[in-house]
């Protein structure tokens, strides 16, 4: 939601990052104020995916131009730890399984890691389990959930729930979602943006990174940016989703011009 | 190394065996004799064999330790830390010979269990039936030697229809410096038993000796075993184990290997699959350091229909270390619709660490499925992002990648204080290795 006069969370300015010597993110502009929710749309390709772990600090990337301030800090100049400790949190497209490492172990330890970053007391297991297992209830977790190994077996829809679980636990000032819908059928999807829409609140922000509009029925954005090869090139209110989503891609190319730049 | 100096060292080690041992029973004797002559015919391997062209056991050769004297001056707070609290039955040896001191035994009358001697008389023709029948010594060497040597060993025979819930642990302790010590033990599942019995070799010190151990396993009709076989020797000793593995009738083997210790170790794990519908599930973890060498070599045999073998096996090595993994699964022209996997997966943590993995399948029949893969790497940039995107530091990612790696092999071993204790040996290594 906008309120008047919230703090900026995100402000980045003429972002330019590269893979291998090839650019990808060519000038991008964006500025994210607490209590809002963003979407970011656009084709596969057109560095949507990119922004998003160029912001979570991923090293293949090499950023070539441009500022990113977190809540008034440097977000460049920070290590991808340090950057989820300051409260960026990145929901993956694919998240990564680690057999042998039981869930629960790894959500105390990120947990626990965040906690003391911001002088907060270290949860003990049982006490962390009373805690996570009330935060999953939010998604509709099955209690084994813990015991299993991080990711492993897990279905499309439990992975992307055992992300949303983590953004419930680390409490982040800013959350990107990297195609969170994707691979999702419909009730997953509602169980998903459910527990999104519990988190989210005039404190924090969010991005969603999405390729479709069907996610932004459950989960209304602000404001829903159109990417293309590097650049947001048109940016309007939750409608223009649907626009895009009656009219394609391709009317976006007929009308960027017009209405580019409109509210950013 | 010259073919000189091999027989030299095997025939230096054979006249030690004119201590001869005490029992009169011919026909182990005549397994005595039968193994000396094969000692007598065969050489040492070279990297020339093609089973040990990774290893080099040349260091080896330098060294024909003699023999290792019963003369055990331990007492039970020395090794009690090496106790496994769920184990009710333990069997310890010292240097290869039996500790009855040191040694507890409560299910006297549900399980046949102790020292091979004690039974001789008793359970003679059980023991002639099954001892030394799956170990093939003719074309192996160290087997040969083994059997030439044989005198104390450990006896578990399940009987029918009984199911031992708590481990039995076999704890082989080296204590003395340049000697060779010849565990043996002997595993008889009768039909319908289950036991989970935990081989365990270790050293109280830093000393350099060679052990050189075998195992034989029979598992009769639906008879269940797992086998947990934990190699942490001192990091100047040589080990070389054979264990050889049968399996009847819709019978059931799960073993998990974990090699940790010694300068050059070689494990051969053979499991044949003899009657229809048997299982096996054979996983490995090797993790070593410095200048370790470590060799699994495994065969899986497949001879009659409808069996089922899965098998992981796992290394991660730093520094100069160097590990060898070779898994042959033999699927024979008999045995349709055999279901068998195989997955060799190995990291690599420095620059000069080396492994060698070599999957062979042998596949003659034309009804099974099958299939196997390997990969050798260093950890995945994309999990420790993950990982880093949760807060971790790198060298916290790292660590926790590289602990996880082992840990999948080590969560099934289904002895929680053993698992914890090579958690936490896990642990330390990743750490150190890293910090």
């Amino acid at each position: 939601m906008i309120y008047e006069n919230s703090e900026t969370i995100l402000a980045v300015q003429g972002l330019r990052a590269s893979i291998s010597g090839t650019e990808i993110l060519k000038g991008i502009d964006l500025t994210v104020k607490s209590g809002e929710i963003h979407a970011i749309m656009g084709l596969n390709g057109s560095g949507k995916s990119t922004f998003a772990k160029v912001l979570a600090g991923h090293s293949a990337y090499e950023v070539t131009g441009g500022s990113v301030q977190f809540e008034g800090r440097n977000l460049l100049e920070l290590p991808p730890e340090e950057r989820a400790r300051a409260g960026l949190f990145l929901a993956f497209q694919y998240p990564i399984e680690i057999p042998g490492v039981a869930n629960t172990q790894f959500l105390r330890l990120a947990y626990n890691t965040v906690q003391t970053q911001r002088g907060k007391e270290e949860l003990d297991p049982l006490e962390f389990d009373d805690f996570v297992r009330e935060k999953m209830k939010l998604l509709e977790m099955k209690p084994d959930f813990l015991d299993r190994s991080v990711n492993e077996g897990f279905s499309g829809g439990e992975k992307k729930r055992n992300e949303i679980l983590q953004m419930a636990l680390l409490e982040p000032k800013l959350s990107i979602l990297d195609e969170t819908d994707s691979g999702l059928d419909i009730d997953a999807l509602k169980i998903v943006a459910h527990g999104v829409n519990q988190i989210t609140n005039k404190n924090n922000a969010t991005i969603l990174v999405t390729h479709y509009q069907r996610l932004l029925d459950y989960i209304v954005p602000d404001f829903v940016h159109v990417m293309q090869a590097g650049r947001i090139v048109m940016t309007g209110g939750k409608e223009l989703a649907l626009k895009l989503e009656t009219h394609g891609y391709d009317w976006v190319n007929a009308n960027k011009h017009s209405i580019a730049g409109v509210i950013a | 190394m010259s073919e000189m100096a091999s027989n030299d060292y095997l025939e230096c080690l054979l006249k030690s065996w004119s201590t001869k041992p005490t029992e009169s029973l011919s026909w182990l004797n005549q397994l005595r004799a039968q193994a000396i002559d094969r000692v007598g015919a065969q050489k040492l391997p070279t990297k020339r064999d093609e089973e040990w062209r990774f290893t080099d056991i040349t260091p080896l050769t330098r060294l024909p330790y003699q023999p290792s004297q019963p003369k055990c001056h331990l007492q039970a707070h020395d090794i009690e830390h090496l106790y496994l609290n769920e184990a009710k039955n333990r069997l310890v040896f010292v240097d290869g010979h039996y500790s009855p001191q040191l040694s507890k035994i409560i299910d006297h009358s549900a399980l046949v269990i102790g020292n091979l001697p004690a039974f001789s008389s008793t359970h003679a023709s059980i023991l002639e039936s099954h001892l030394g029948q799956y170990t093939q010594f003719n074309h192996n060497v160290f087997a040969a030697l083994n059997t030439a040597f044989l005198r104390d060993g450990a006896l578990i025979l399940i009987p029918k229809n009984i199911a031992i819930a708590e481990p039995i642990h076999l704890l082989f302790i080296a204590t003395q410096n340049e000697v060779t010590s010849y565990p043996r033990c002997l595993l008889i599942g009768e039909t319908g038993s289950n036991v989970t019995v935990v081989e365990d070799y270790v050293a109280l010190q830093k000393a350099t000796y060679i052990t050189n151990s075998v195992t034989e396993i029979s598992l009769a009709a639906n008879a269940h075993a797992k086998h947990i076989r934990i190699q942490r020797e001192s990091t100047q000793a040589f080990h070389l184990a054979n264990c050889a593995v049968s399996l009847a009738h819709a019978s059931n083997y799960q073993s998990v290997s974990i090699s940790l210790g010694s300068q050059i170790s070689r494990y051969n794990l053979d499991v044949r699959l003899t009657d229809e519908a048997a299982e096996c599930v054979v996983d490995g973890l090797t993790l070593i350091s410095d200048r370790q060498l470590a060799d699994t070599h495994t065969c899986i045999d497949h001879l009659k229909p409808n069996g089922t073998s899965h098998q992981q096996h796992k290394c991660i090595v730093t520094d100069a270390a160097h590990a060898v993994f070779n898994g042959k699964i033999i699927v024979r022209p008999h045995a349709q619709r055999t279901n068998s996997s195989q997955s060799s997966r190995n990291l690599l943590l420095s620059k000069t660490a080396q492994v060698d993995t070599k999957p062979q399948l042998e596949i003659f029949a034309d009804d099974v499925k099958c299939s196997h893969g390997a990969t050798v790497g260093q950890l995945d940039q994309e999990e420790i992002f993950y990982l880093e995107s949760r807060g971790l530091s790198e060298v916290a990612a790292r660590n926790l990648l590289t602990y996880a790696f082992g840990a999948e092999i080590i969560s099934r071993i289904p002895v929680t204080s053993l698992r914890q204790q090579l958690e936490q040996a896990v642990l330390n290594q990743t750490q150190s290795n890293q910090s």
